[in-house]
């Protein structure tokens, strides 16, 4: 049982840091744009942003799920405690990501928004040409009420968004549509997933694996329209 | 020259003598998940803890498997559950018990002297530290913990090795007689991964109390030959974990980099070709393999999380070569580091050039989201009748979901568990001459908060006390406690009586209202505000998660948009379901129904939403 698999298990043979031969190659390491780029990394990284409570962590869940169907190594960071009580969560999703789990700023390949505010908080993660899906909602923090600031619209945000060239979908509405506004989150994997260096049917099928028995229909319905609600973003 | 080399640890038997079965499955897992399950796979037979983020996970995740059998409790402090592991273990058995870094606080009495006593079945701690204090009130490192308690520390830098370290502390704490601490940052526990894990172990073992006064019984005859033998005991465990082979030095080059813990992973990642690389993982490190790497090199860079304590050895060992680090400014004393941030290290001591652009900067002015008290929660009509009452008052307040409280302005102090009771009558005795009051969670008061108010009862202090009774742990996940009718394994028990232990601390002022009863909850304030000596509202309503969790259902509230007179009352009271849509409040579909806005508003324009009024707030 115990300590006799613990030799051979992980740590020494899974480690890139000597078989790569090293890390980043000095000079791709310093051609980077601010950020630490795709330094050798080999990853392609995922930002997902929301507030607590809209199913962000199962998301990122379903993509790691279909990383490790696909054999693939996936790093990822997520929000918990006091941040989840209504507050802004980020999960951090590095896929073939074999280093830590947080993603610099200015790498991210994609960036899933399930709130506009949160796409405007971390859109610096993204690198140049990254793309932006992000659901069509402005949830208003309580604290711009209670300290009288000046409320962001949808229009005012989605204007601080243009240059990226985003991808904007109703996913609650969709969710409606699939069947529960819960799915939303399924929505916005599907969506993202034109975007994803991962196949349709890893996304199933981790959905599969990861949603409740009774709800799976529904959340690849979700997926579904998520994807086709995408569909023209594709350039 | 490569030092690597492989893990040399002896074959073993579980405990129950079953063969070892290397059968391995891959799944993608919370760090947490992972060293979980490792505890399964381990065969251990006691787990407890007390919830602290990032550590609550664990014994979640135990209490409710089933592919194991042992036994878990939330035990009601971090004292009290070491405690109930170590004898376990002294008993023969395999022991784990979780905390986060300040619960070690908590637990350290008898931490220090379970070294002196040692173990007999392995015995884990597990103490998660929380770098740059993402959930906690300071970012003390539990390496030094392990350094003043001369007690082995293994420090994961991934999931993986995290799920494998802990199958081994089992196993080295057996080999050495020793409890082994286990210290996971937050971005291992909170972190996922691929991972490749075992069959949960299936020997198990029958506890038997092996009576030795010379051991067990520590007065000052016995405890100095047990200090003295722990000492020499001290070559032996920096040894066998060199032989673990958790700490490789891997030399390539003329400067040097060591690292330990998840920083590693970020080193990795950036880490030019031709510098070498140490890699910390367990200790004490063995100075000498640490003297030799050093040796040799123009100059090395300690990048780690925590206290400088790789620095400080590494310093010790450095024989003239350079070190840089913490001391020297070159890493930060504070914080969390990440790929980020140590590659600007590397940048900035000419390891990798520095970057071509300036670094991405977030947009600035985004509003905030700070994390906020759910749409009725029963904290915050509690702290807004206290303000009705008290107004001007001293509010000491303690470590929960109201610590939130502060944006409402009555959370004054909150330094550690169970100290609001304390810190009242101290400020009362200091002679302060406003009046306390002070706040504490049920979970909160029953972990350390009864001593206090015994002390302020029998020391004859002034003040009130208000206990924020919503029988559960709310802030880490809703695990039960004394309060909650419930153990970890689900059994059903009587809940405790809070109002029985506060009168028995010597109370005569003991109240329970419902927070959502405004006016009953304020009547009954200003009746405790009224009395002298120590008084107690306990101001008790369910978790409105849990609540909601248990099938309770209240109807949602609506704003009449023609009585609102906009006075911004309900506004101010910060229920995150009450918003301004067109000039006038309104009540999205976040609401619980607890009413308690209805009964602030001076128009009485709030009330039980109808069926026929479609007027929705909400989303635009």
């Amino acid at each position: 049982m115990t300590g006799s698999r613990v030799p051979q298990g992980a740590t020494a043979p899974k480690e890139p840091e000597l078989s790569r031969g090293g890390g980043a190659p000095l000079d791709r390491a310093g051609s980077l744009q601010g950020g630490w780029g795709p330094s050798g990394a080999g990853s392609f990284d995922l930002l997902i942003a929301g507030v607590g409570g809209q199913g962000v962590i199962l998301a990122s869940n379903v993509i790691g799920e279909a990383c490790l169907i696909e054999g693939r190594p996936v790093k990822a960071a997520e929000t918990h405690g006091m941040a989840q009580r209504g507050g802004s969560v980020e999960c951090h999703v590095r896929i073939d990501g074999r280093y830590g789990p947080l993603i610099p700023p200015g790498q991210a390949g994609l960036l899933m928004a399930f709130e506009l505010i949160e796409a405007l908080r971390y859109r610096h993660y993204l690198k140049p040409g990254g793309k932006l899906v992000a659901n069509r909602l402005v949830m208003v923090p309580t604290s711009v009420y209670t300290q009288k600031l000046e409320v962001p619209t949808e229009e005012k945000v989605l204007g601080q968004l243009a240059d990226l060239g985003p991808c904007v979908l109703d996913a609650d509405k969709k969710a409606v549509e699939a069947g529960s506004p819960l799915t939303q989150n399924m929505v916005m994997v599907g969506a993202a997933s034109l975007f994803l260096p991962l196949q349709v049917e890893s996304l199933e099928e981790a959905i599969r694996r990861s949603v409740p028995k009774k709800t799976i229909d529904m959340n690849l319905r979700a997926f579904q329209l998520g994807r086709e609600a995408a569909g023209g973003c594709r350039d | 020259m490569n030092e690597e080399r492989a893990y040399h640890i002896p074959r073993q038997e579980s405990p129950g003598g079953n063969p070892v079965v290397p059968s391995m499955t891959k799944r993608y897992l919370l760090g947490n998940e992972a060293i979980a399950h490792a505890a399964i796979e381990a065969s251990a037979d006691f787990a407890s803890g007390y919830p602290g983020t990032p550590s609550s996970e664990v014994i979640d995740i135990l209490r409710v498997q089933e592919e194991r059998p042992l036994y878990v409790e939330w035990s009601v402090n971090e004292k009290v559950a070491f405690e109930n592991a170590l004898a376990t273990a002294w008993c023969g058995l395999r022991s784990l018990v979780t905390m986060k870094h300040v619960g070690m606080n908590v637990a350290a009495d008898p931490l220090m002297t379970s070294a002196y006593t040692g173990v007999n079945g392995g015995f884990v701690i597990f103490c998660a530290d929380d770098p740059f204090a993402h959930s906690s009130q300071n970012e003390q490192d539990t390496r030094c913990y392990a350094r003043f308690a001369h007690l082995p520390c293994l420090d994961p830098a991934t999931v993986q090795e995290a799920h494998d370290m802990v199958i081994d502390a089992f196993v080295l704490s057996e080999e050495l007689g020793l409890p082994v601490i286990f210290r996971p940052t937050t971005r291992v526990c909170h972190s996922r991964s691929d991972v490749d894990i075992g069959e949960p172990g299936t020997g198990s073992r029958k506890g038997e109390f092996p009576r030795d006064p010379r051991r067990f019984v520590l007065i000052p005859g016995h405890a100095r030959p047990l200090h003295k033998a722990l000492n020499e005991k001290q070559p032996r465990v920096t040894r066998v974990l060199a032989d673990r082979n958790y700490n490789r030095f891997t030399r390539r080059g003329e400067r040097a980099i060591i690292s330990g813990g998840i920083p590693v992973t970020y080193v990795e990642e950036v880490l030019p070709e031709g510098v070498s690389l140490g890699r910390i993982g367990a200790y004490p490190v063995d100075r000498e393999a640490l003297r030799a790497f050093v040796g040799g090199h123009r100059d090395v860079l300690v990048i780690e999380e925590g206290e400088p304590v790789i620095e400080e050895l590494v310093r010790q060992e450095a024989a003239g070569v350079p070190v840089s680090g913490k001391l020297d400014g070159a890493v930060p004393r504070e914080g969390e580091l990440s790929t980020a941030a140590v590659a600007s290290i590397l940048a900035a001591k000419g390891f990798i050039p520095k970057p071509a652009g300036p670094p991405p900067v977030p947009v600035q002015n985004v509003p905030m989201r700070p994390p906020i008290m759910c749409a009725g929660c029963m904290h915050r009509p509690t702290f807004y009748a206290m303000k009705k009452v008290w107004r001007e008052a001293v509010y000491p307040s303690d470590i929960g979901c109201y610590t939130l409280g502060l944006q409402l302005g009555v959370v004054d102090t909150t330094i550690c568990m169970g100290s609001a009771p304390s810190l009242g009558s101290g400020i009362n005795h200091a002679g302060d001459q406003r009046d306390v009051v002070a706040t504490i969670g049920d979970s909160t008061f029953l972990h350390s908060g009864i001593p206090g108010l015994l002390n302020a009862v029998y020391n004859g202090a002034e003040m009130t006390l208000v206990i924020l009774d919503n029988r559960t742990t709310g802030m880490t996940g809703h695990q039960p406690n004394p309060c909650s009718g419930m153990t970890a394994r689900g059994e059903v028990k009587a809940p405790v009586s809070l109002d029985a232990i506060c009168r028995a601390c010597g109370v005569s002022f003991v109240e329970t209202v419902s927070p959502y009863d405004l006016p009953s909850t304020i009547e009954v304030m200003k009746a405790a505000k009224a009395q002298k000596g120590v008084k107690v509202v306990i101001a008790k309503q369910p978790c409105v998660i849990t609540a909601r969790r248990a099938g309770v259902r209240r109807g949602a509230y609506a704003v009449d948009r023609d009585a609102c007179t906009i006075c911004g009352t309900c506004i101010r009271f910060g229920c995150p379901a009450i918003e301004m849509v067109d000039e006038r409040a309104s009540i999205s579909e976040l609401c619980s129904g607890c009413g308690v806005c209805a009964q602030i508003c001076p128009s009485g324009a709030i009330g039980p939403k109808m069926k026929e009024k479609p007027e929705k707030g909400g989303k635009p």
